[in-house]
């Protein structure tokens, strides 16, 4: 049996202020449940930083690949066309006619690739069900998510922690 | 704090300004090219790219007031310093022109005054040039109808009118700025801070029509058949790299000496990223000249590119685009490398190297052709400027405290965390 605490600030700066103080004190928050991005909390909760660069970096290749092989097949290889009054026949040497087709497809793999592995690892997909405790974290609220089990604390000793910090509400369930 | 300008650094820029020197003297006495041609040529090169690195602080100096911009407060007065060049640039530039205009060198081949007249007559070895066929008058071989046509731009009071007017207002601005800056710190208070705001704003304006008409006098003008109007732009981008490149380098020196250190690691990440993304932008600009005029090949337009890539000119051309495109993109688009000088260091120094032969690359095919030699002057030249130019940053750095104490947003600046 694990106890649950969900401790609500209306304030953004009251929660960071709250998180880096329960840290301090060797506490564990398991999650931040927050309206807007909160400058600066990552660190202190312990969140590494995205690899959604890295994946957006992958995409990118991934559409450059497709635009390039995709032109070369039809405008060099199937049907070999005269580009800009150039009749080469040569992917190198009609390259910068294709760079912006490229560019944009790139852009546009990268970008949509982003959207959709964000949205996938944050559950958050359209039709997946809301995962924050409270409805009011998307309006103006601020709850910081703290567990028995992932902390070596008991209930007690949790409770007093958090009861000293600047806090709006709390609500303590009990979960399996 | 206080900067001081002494001791080995010191000596370091004077060294190099003494180099300088013999190359500016020993290039003109072993210059044996057409009226000095190569010498004149790499004078106006380096001239006008150090000359841009200070047109292009006064920018962004400029920029980050109309932008209301914190982050920078504490960068400011480097900025500044960066304009101590912008007198001798200009003259540099004015001597060049000057020198045009009384036909020591033939860079500007409009500056040629018999290109603009159709017809002459020919009594007693005295030649006169007339716009009408009169009687007796026969064709003038020398006749431009091209450059003819772009007469009333390319006319001597018009080119100077403008000239005068260019830096007449970069260096009120100039002067202004400084004046305003250390006014705030004696007085404080925001009067000041909205009166640069206003005025920056104003001086973007002029620097929007001025930096594209400047690149088309000074150095389109050197292929006055061509003309593209994206240079402007392409040049203006190019400057701005090179002067983020330049102030990234000398403030880190200046933190590595102890000063500076309200500059953290997060401000250097901040010039990072305008490294990167300038450089983009110098990319798409060069790439969007350049395809236009690749995909229609006009012959009117292709000869620009035809005289770069099919010519002596082909590897440093090449080389100099890939340098300043692909190694910012793969290297700097980590955040990591950003951050880390070890990484942005060489890269920071290569593509500043690839910006001043892009300059070179704009000057050089269209006055020495395929005649161009490579050699110790143009490498004395190089570091002669960059000597006179780090040495004037530095000592304007020196006068003046490092960090606009009174600048409204100053601890805005300082709590900057990324």
């Amino acid at each position: 049996m694990k106890k649950v605490f969900h401790v609500m600030y209306d304030d953004d700066d009251k929660l960071l202020v709250a998180a880096r103080e329960l840290v301090g004190k060797g506490i564990h928050v398991n999650e931040v449940y927050s309206p807007f991005p909160i400058h600066g909390i990552d660190p202190v909760i312990g969140i590494k930083r995205t690899r959604l660069a890295i994946t957006s970096f992958m995409y990118a290749m991934t559409g450059l690949t497709l635009a390039v092989s995709f032109m070369w097949y039809t405008m060099i290889s199937d049907w070999p066309m005269n580009i800009g009054g150039k009749p080469s026949f040569s992917l190198l040497e009609n390259l910068p006619a294709f760079i912006p087709v490229s560019f944009e497809f790139s852009v546009l793999c990268a970008a949509h690739g982003m959207v959709i592995t964000y949205l996938l690892r944050n559950g958050t997909f359209p039709g997946m069900p809301a995962t924050n405790p409270d409805p009011r974290t998307t309006d103006n609220m601020f709850v910081m998510e703290i567990t028995t089990d992932s902390n070596s604390m008991n209930a007690e000793e949790l409770e007093t922690a958090i009861k000293n910090t600047a806090l709006f509400e709390l609500s303590i369930k009990e979960s399996k | 704090m206080e900067f001081k300008f002494e001791g080995r650094a010191k000596l370091i820029t004077q060294v190099l300004m003494a180099l300088g020197l013999v190359a500016l003297v020993g290039g003109y006495l072993t210059d044996h090219s057409d009226h000095h041609q190569r010498w004149w040529a790499n004078l106006l090169v380096n001239g006008f790219f150090y000359f841009s690195l200070s047109l292009a602080a006064l920018f962004f100096y400029a920029l980050q007031y109309i932008t209301e911009s914190a982050w920078s407060v504490v960068i400011k007065r480097f900025f500044e310093a960066m304009l101590g060049f912008l007198p001798y640039g200009s003259a540099v530039i004015v001597i060049v022109l000057l020198a045009g205009q009384f036909h020591l060198h033939h860079l500007y081949h409009w500056m040629d005054t018999t290109l603009y007249h159709e017809f002459m007559t020919v009594e007693g070895g005295v030649t006169t040039y007339l716009d009408d066929q009169v009687a007796g008058a026969v064709n003038n071989p020398n006749y431009d109808s091209i450059i003819s046509a772009k007469g009333a731009y390319f006319s001597t009071w018009f080119f100077w009118l403008r000239t005068i007017i260019y830096l007449f207002t970069f260096l009120l601005f100039a002067k202004l700025f400084r004046k305003w800056s250390l006014q705030e710190d004696a007085e404080g208070g925001t009067v000041i801070h909205f009166k640069v705001f206003r005025r920056s704003a104003l001086f973007m304006v002029f620097f929007a029509y001025f930096s594209s008409t400047l690149s088309w006098d000074w150095l389109m003008s050197i292929d006055p058949h061509w003309f593209s109007t994206l240079y402007g732009w392409y040049l203006f981008s190019g400057m701005w790299v090179s002067m983020i490149i330049f102030a990234h380098v000398t403030i880190l020196w200046l933190k590595s000496k102890g000063y500076f250190t309200e500059i953290t690691e997060s401000h250097m990440h901040d010039l990072g990223k305008w490294m990167f993304a300038i450089s983009m932008l110098w990319s798409y600009l060069f790439f969007s000249q350049f395809m236009l005029i690749w995909y229609s090949n006009i012959p009117e337009e292709v000869t620009y590119y035809v005289s770069r890539i099919f010519t002596n000119y082909k590897v440093p051309f090449v080389a100099m685009f890939l340098i300043n495109f692909v190694v910012p993109f793969l290297v700097l688009i980590s955040r990591d490398t950003k951050r880390n000088p070890a990484f942005l260091l060489p890269v920071a120094l290569l593509i500043f190297i690839g910006h001043f032969t892009d300059v070179y690359l704009l000057v050089i095919p269209g006055t020495m052709f395929n005649h161009n030699v490579f050699g110790l002057f143009e490498i004395g030249l190089f570091l002669g400027f960059l000597g006179l130019f780090i040495n004037r940053t530095l000592t304007s750095l020196s006068n003046a405290p490092l960090i606009a104490k009174n600048h409204p947003m100053l601890q805005e600046s300082k709590d900057l965390h990324y």
